[in-house]
């Protein structure tokens, strides 16, 4: 019996996982060759997906760029055995794409079976959460803390201090909600890990929950992904069974119970007090802060809102210790970031590694540059709200400082990739455009700012007293960063400002 | 055309409230699972779940209103979502956007026969292999027109089966 593994992610099957797995079944079937085919995440080469990996005595060998009519070619050339083909990559954990990486959060990704527990046990899961439960609450808290986890959904507050807020606030009930709302574009690794690892993310909440003193979850997703969403029902009613979660978390005597949310299509429920009016079922309004959702948050009760990635690092820092993961990255920026490569990509797909590695290395060493081949003229970095960085500017390192003193941020970790027949008025319009469809309108700059953004945009386009409307653009994006009651439209200016900074001839009709 | 979707009464929105577990009691869930159960929010529905969750109606209408996924129209048998976000602007879904306006519909707007809607959304989570459409509950990557009009016809055999 030889096991060949065929992912089960959304963006493999996109371009025929399905198709190809079920014709290996079917030639296979044909041939009397006993296969047991198990579907695995991505490894997160989304450049050489649908990747087909078989278990030989070398290691797992893999098949990249599978279609359906190329399977019966592979069992020809004794795929199963690991044979020659024009496809054939090699032993998967030797490809110096994925070697080269840093792989903590997503160390599992693409190596087991999403919804098998046992399988995700035998590749190290559940040692964290057990260790949290020795160590006890404090203890827990502090090693988060020590480790410097930084919130991983674009703000960047260390990960501890939240914790162990919601830890020393006093109340009859407490939360964990976890913001799973992937609203940027350009990012996907919060949707690979509900997919491919969905375990992680509930073993991440679950210490969460028995630090923190909260026995209720939720995790907030997205209607956006339905693959992602039926693969955490299936996970957690795994976890329940085998009491991972319920009254009794692996028979600690604590309880902690987890269920999932979707929304329904607003970006601005990725916003953490947009997502707790949205989790109470109501309109998806920011709130003014303070007070701060630690000590007054889901039904005004202490709730940690933390990002999935946030979420999904704490299992490996309890089982490998704070110092371990300390290790990784530079300076205020401590352990892994996973960078999501995308847009006009080569070789796009998830980067994960230590902060301080360029945004040139991602985008030429990794990425190989652009699908089309054309020149890159432009670096989109941390989703719609993030800057754009031109070609000559991409050795800029990517940490939180490094990133804010080049007029940008890390944002998600979404890097969008552009070729040089952009126009960069018409992505400052969009930004402007962006915001006012998603804005929750509750505060002017945001609401009206991003309106008019558009309009005066829409002039500078058509060379209509030029000069005159890049000063009152400029002004406007000033008024929207200081006076906005969120990132939306506090953020929104990034993107506009640092094309008129680099890109001033696209402004120039 | 058969629909994917069952055929609304009071009754049968009711029983849908009825079977929803008590912490899910809440405005935006039990909108989305009427949605889920019709395809879409009838007027009446609105009043109904307004007096289960125990709310004003105003309050449930602007739920209702908020949210981009949420209708009070019936949709059609099939479902294109078309990501219009950066990634899939850098490869080319404006240009793309131009060809399913003339293959299928425009944006935000029917096929003429009636049997799909084109919607635009922002993101879909497959920004490595864009342009990007979600029909009904398949993603599809690198989708062209071409690609996009196969989709939709296997996804209408679906529905009719």
């Amino acid at each position: 019996m030889t096991r060949v593994y065929v992912p089960r992610d959304s963006a493999a099957r996109s371009i025929g996982a399905d198709e190809v797995a079920v014709a290996i079944l079917t030639e296979a079937a044909l041939r009397g060759v006993d296969v047991e085919l198990v579907r695995n995440g991505s490894r997160g080469m989304l450049w050489c997906e649908p990747l087909v990996e078989v278990v030989t005595d070398a290691g797992r060998i893999g098949y990249g760029s599978i279609s359906a009519d190329k399977v019966g070619e592979l069992f020809d050339s004794g795929f199963l055995a690991g044979g020659e083909h024009e496809s054939r990559l090699g032993v998967v954990d030797d490809i110096a794409w994925l070697k080269d990486q840093q792989r903590v959060t997503f160390a599992r990704m693409g190596i087991i079976d999403p919804v098998n527990l046992d399988d995700y046990e035998a590749h190290g899961g559940l040692r964290g959460l057990r260790r949290a439960l020795e160590l006890g609450a404090e203890a827990t808290v502090e090693e988060v803390l020590a480790s410097g986890l930084r919130g991983r959904g674009g703000a960047g507050f260390p990960a501890g201090i939240k914790w162990r807020t919601v830890m020393q606030a006093p109340a009859d009930q407490k939360y964990v909600a976890c913001n799973a709302d992937e609203g940027d574009s350009g990012t996907f690794a919060d949707r690979m890990l509900m997919e491919g690892d969905p375990f992680t993310l509930i073993e991440g909440m679950t210490i969460a929950g028995v630090s923190t003193g909260a026995t209720i979850g939720y995790i907030y997703s997205r209607s956006e992904y339905p693959d992602a969403n039926n693969t955490l029902r299936e996970a957690l009613a795994v976890a329940y069974d085998r009491g991972l979660l319920g009254a009794d978390v692996l028979g600690s005597g604590k309880s902690f119970d987890l269920s999932l949310r979707v929304g329904a299509g607003a970006y601005i429920c990725g916003e953490e007090t947009a997502m707790l009016d949205s989790l109470e079922g109501l309109r998806g309004m920011v709130r003014a802060k303070p007070p701060i959702p630690a000590l007054e948050g889901l039904f005004g009760k202490p709730t940690l809102v933390n990002n999935v990635m946030t979420l999904g690092s704490v299992p490996a820092i309890l089982a490998d210790g704070s110092a371990a993961y300390q290790a990784y990255g530079t300076e205020r920026s401590r352990g892994t970031q996973v960078f999501q490569i995308a847009g006009n990509v080569e070789r796009g797909g998830i980067v994960e590694t230590g902060f301080g590695v360029t945004l040139a290395e991602l985008v030429e060493t990794y990425g190989g540059g652009t699908w089309s081949g054309l020149p890159v003229r432009a670096v989109q970095v941390g989703g719609p709200l993030g800057a754009y960085f031109p070609a000559d500017k991409l050795d800029v390192s990517l940490d939180y400082e490094s990133m804010i003193a080049a007029g940008g941020m890390v944002g998600h970790g979404g890097i969008v990739i552009f070729d040089e027949t952009v126009d960069m008025s018409l992505q400052a319009r969009f930004a402007m455009e962006f915001c006012s469809k998603e804005s929750c309108g509750k505060c002017t700059p945001c609401r009206i700012g991003s309106v008019r953004g558009v309009e005066t945009i829409d002039k500078i386009r058509e060379g209509v007293d030029t000069a005159n409307n890049l000063v009152l653009l400029n002004d406007l994006c000033e008024l929207m960063t200081d006076g906005s009651l969120c990132a939306m439209g506090g953020l929104t200016p990034m993107p506009v400002q640092s094309a008129l900074r680099h890109f001033p001839e696209d402004f120039q009709r | 055309m058969t629909s994917r979707h069952a055929t609304w009464s009071v009754e049968a929105g009711q029983q849908v409230l009825d079977s929803m577990p008590s912490d899910e009691r809440l405005i935006l869930p039990a909108l989305q699972a009427i949605q889920h159960e019709f395809g879409y929010i009838p007027r009446e529905a609105v009043t109904i779940v307004a007096s289960f969750v125990n709310v004003s109606v105003a309050d449930t209408h602007g739920v209702l209103t908020f949210y981009h996924e949420l209708r009070t129209t019936p949709p059609a048998p099939v479902t294109v979502q078309l990501c219009m976000a950066e990634a899939c602007q850098a490869v080319g879904v404006r240009e793309l956007a131009q060809d399913v306006a003339t293959a299928i519909a425009p944006l935000g707007q029917r096929s003429s026969d009636g049997s799909v809607d084109v919607v635009e959304v922002f993101c879909l989570g497959n920004c490595a292999l864009g342009p990007t459409a979600l029909v009904n509950e398949r993603l599809i990557g690198k989708v062209t027109a071409e690609s996009l009009v196969r989709a939709v016809a296997t996804a209408r055999e679906g529905v009719n089966a």
